[in-house]
């Protein structure tokens, strides 16, 4: 498991939001260059996985490696090597799609016609190009995702994370995208995929971790999983219900943030 | 110093990302500009002045017959103020029942009772007398009425007794020829008062209230702007995007406050702007300190802006904490009122509040011309406090970004 290709090393990663244990002792690893699908019910906690592995979340206990890097002892060398596509959009309305890039762009310390090389060319490759110089706030869903994933992918990180990248697209542009992590995953970026469509998953990953409550509860190529159960042409969904059971996260109604914990900041708050 | 120079142009990049959104936000910038404009013109509509005053409706009982009682009214009928409106509008009733009556129905907002023995005592060499009735239910106008009307009597009685010292020379004249060289006017008012202005002209509620509100708006921009701004970037998850990058904590939080300095600088020059077109205020004092004092106004409330901003989660909660901070501020500080007006233990918490410090600062040099030695004292202490909250804020603002 320790291979000396490993980008991400993750070891009894733990994070607890005051009694709650959102994140409760994962260990997995990412080989480089691959696509990592992270799957799980609502709640399970892959978000909170992956704030920790951004630098964004201080994991309660555990050890996590990005790029060789601690994730709590040195966050500004792992910042130098990741990219991110969060559940929110990180655009800003009022700026035009190539002020967006550009801004985010220098605040790497990229050079400023380096970043207009980048940015053509990622607007051009989710082919956004023609509206480059719109107000990001006048796009729709799918067209702000598309300026958003070229506003990770604009530093060249080695590793992206994305989480639910499909999230509320329409089939073309979710296509699109799929399409478009093929490409990044045959110029050997390793991404880091969570979703909550089986096929998408099982389409786009070498890996899959299933977790569920906290914890890994299975990790395995889509092909292995497949076979584990015991089903004729098995679907990655048939493994996911087995696996996490068919009842929904009611049980989980007090983690959900309920609306008390919203007015006092609730989800939207970064801890 | 490589390390602080990149922080810095870090910090700008932010400012500038800032600025070029707000700038784009119609909405906004037309609250921007609206909201010092009404300030201005709400307080200095409200409160009155001397100018403001006109047409108080009084009324006047006038039970006596005689000549002086008649002037008096006439004067106090024909009071004007520099614009030319008449100060009082007059109404006349039969006695002082009337007139408290009258007060009682909100009618008039004071009267005049002259009873009907007043000329025949002033004929008699007693002395006469005038009752004021005040409105007590509205002490602003009641205080200002009772000084005109007393001034008017003043002058009145000082005419009265002018004539009857000069009667009283002309009769001992005639035995005592060395008395017809003394002046009755000196007799009557041996002193004299002249008042020296340190600046020409009348005192004017503007020019006391516009230093004091240009201080509260820069306090309120990098105050609840600065808090609001972080708060609103963290709900739409921009917050984020700003975090993964490989700045500084201190460049995002240094971007935020440069970008709230220049918008609370710009309404604070709006609010000057007015006050000197519309409102006749003048700038006394160096426009270069009176610039430095502003941008120490900043400092001083930085910090508080961003330890907000670092505990207050949402937006909502943000501004909620902010104006439960600014709202006492706000009337404490003698931005509105003198300080010296208000009760004792008022004007202890007013001195624990550092917008008063700056308030005074700005006063003193706007209206009074001083220079940085009159104001240092002020310009210690807003420092001191500003670099406190800074040495509080900052750390507890990278604490509390990633939890
Ligand atoms: N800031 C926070 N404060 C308190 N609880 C939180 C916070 N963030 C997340 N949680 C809780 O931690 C648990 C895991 O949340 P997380 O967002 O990681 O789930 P997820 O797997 O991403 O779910 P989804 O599929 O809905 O996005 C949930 O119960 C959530 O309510
Ligand atoms: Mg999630």
């Amino acid at each position: 498991m320790n291979d000396s290709s490993d980008i991400i090393e993750v070891k009894n990663l733990t994070k607890k939001f005051k009694d709650l244990t959102a994140v409760d002792g994962i260990s997995f690893s990412v080989r480089e260059g691959e696509v990592f699908g992270f799957l799980g019910p609502n709640g399970a906690g892959k978000t909170t996985t992956i704030k920790m592995l951004c630098t964004l979340l201080r994991p309660t206990s555990g050890q996590a490696l990005v790029s060789g890097q601690d994730v709590v002892k040195s966050p500004s060398e792992v910042r130098k090597h990741i990219g991110l596509v969060a559940e929110k959009l990180i655009l800003y309305d009022r700026l035009t799609a190539m002020e967006n890039l550009k801004f985010f762009g220098s605040l790497y310390h990229i050079p400023k016609q380096e970043v207009v090389a980048r940015a053509t060319k990622w607007l051009k490759a989710l082919e956004m190009e023609k509206w480059q110089d719109k107000m990001a706030g006048t796009f729709s869903t799918g067209m702000k995702q598309r300026v958003n994933i070229a506003r990770a992918l604009l530093t060249e990180p080695e590793v992206i994370f994305l989480d639910e990248p499909t999230l509320g697209l329409d089939p073309q542009t979710s296509r699109s995208i799929r399409n478009f992590i093929d490409d990044l995953h045959a110029h050997g970026v390793t991404v880091i995929l969570t979703t909550h469509i089986m096929p998408e998953a099982d389409e786009l990953s070498d890996n899959i971790a299933i977790i569920d409550h906290g914890k890994i509860i299975a990790m395995d190529t889509p092909q292995n999983l497949k076979a584990s159960i015991k089903k004729d042409n098995a679907t990655l969904e048939d493994v996911f219900l087995r696996l996490t059971g068919r009842d929904m996260r009611e049980d989980s109604h007090e983690h959900i943030p309920s609306a008390r914990a919203h007015m006092f900041g609730g989800k939207s708050r970064v801890r | 110093m490589k390390k602080i120079f990149q922080i810095l142009t870090d910090s700008f990049r932010m400012a500038r990302k800032d600025l070029l959104e707000f700038f784009r936000d119609r909405m906004q910038l037309v609250f921007f500009i609206i909201m010092p404009i009404f300030m201005m013109i709400m307080t200095g509509f409200i409160f009155p002045t001397e100018n403001s005053l006109k047409n108080i409706p009084l009324g006047i009982a006038n039970q006596d017959t005689g000549q002086m009682s008649a002037t008096m009214t006439e004067v106090l009928t024909e009071m004007r103020t520099s614009n030319g409106d008449n100060i009082f509008s007059v109404k006349t009733f039969a006695d002082d029942g009337a007139l408290k009556d009258a007060i009682k129905a909100q009618k008039i907002n004071g009267g005049v009772f002259i009873s009907s023995d007043f000329s025949q005592a002033i004929q008699e060499n007693q002395q006469a007398s005038v009752t004021i009735i005040p409105d007590q239910s509205n002490p602003q106008i009641s205080q200002i009425l009772t000084q005109v009307l007393q001034q008017v009597i003043a002058r009145t009685s000082t005419s009265v007794a002018q004539t009857k010292v000069d009667e009283m020379i002309k009769l001992t004249a005639i035995a005592n020829p060395q008395l017809a060289q003394v002046n009755a006017a000196v007799i009557i008012q041996p002193i004299q008062s002249t008042i020296d202005n340190l600046i020409p002209g009348k005192p004017n509620y503007f020019q006391f209230v516009a230093p004091g509100i240009m201080a509260m708006i820069v306090m309120m921009s990098v105050m609840t702007g600065l808090a609001t701004s972080v708060s609103r970037e963290r709900e739409a998850g921009t917050l984020d995007g700003l975090l993964i990058a490989p700045v500084s904590r201190l460049s995002i939080i240094l971007g935020k406050a440069f970008s709230q300095t220049a918008r609370g600088m710009i309404q604070g020059m709006i609010v000057l702007l007015l006050a000197i077109v519309l409102f006749g205020v003048h700038v006394y004092g160096s426009w270069l300190i009176m610039i430095v004092l502003l941008f120490l106004g900043v400092f001083a409330f930085m910090g508080i802006g961003i330890l907000v901003s670092a505990l207050a989660s949402a937006q909502e909660s943000a501004m909620t904490i902010m104006m439960t901070f600014q709202f006492p501020m706000m009337f404490l500080s003698g931005v509105f009122f003198p300080i010296q007006q208000m009760p004792q233990v008022m004007q202890y918490v007013s001195k624990v509040i550092p917008l008063t410090y700056e308030a005074t600062a700005l006063r003193k040099v706007i209206v009074l011309g001083a220079g940085f030695s009159s104001v240092w004292i002020e310009v210690l202490i807003l420092f001191v406090f500003g670099a406190v909250m800074l040495a509080i804020a900052v750390p507890t603002f990278r604490r509390a970004v990633t939890r």
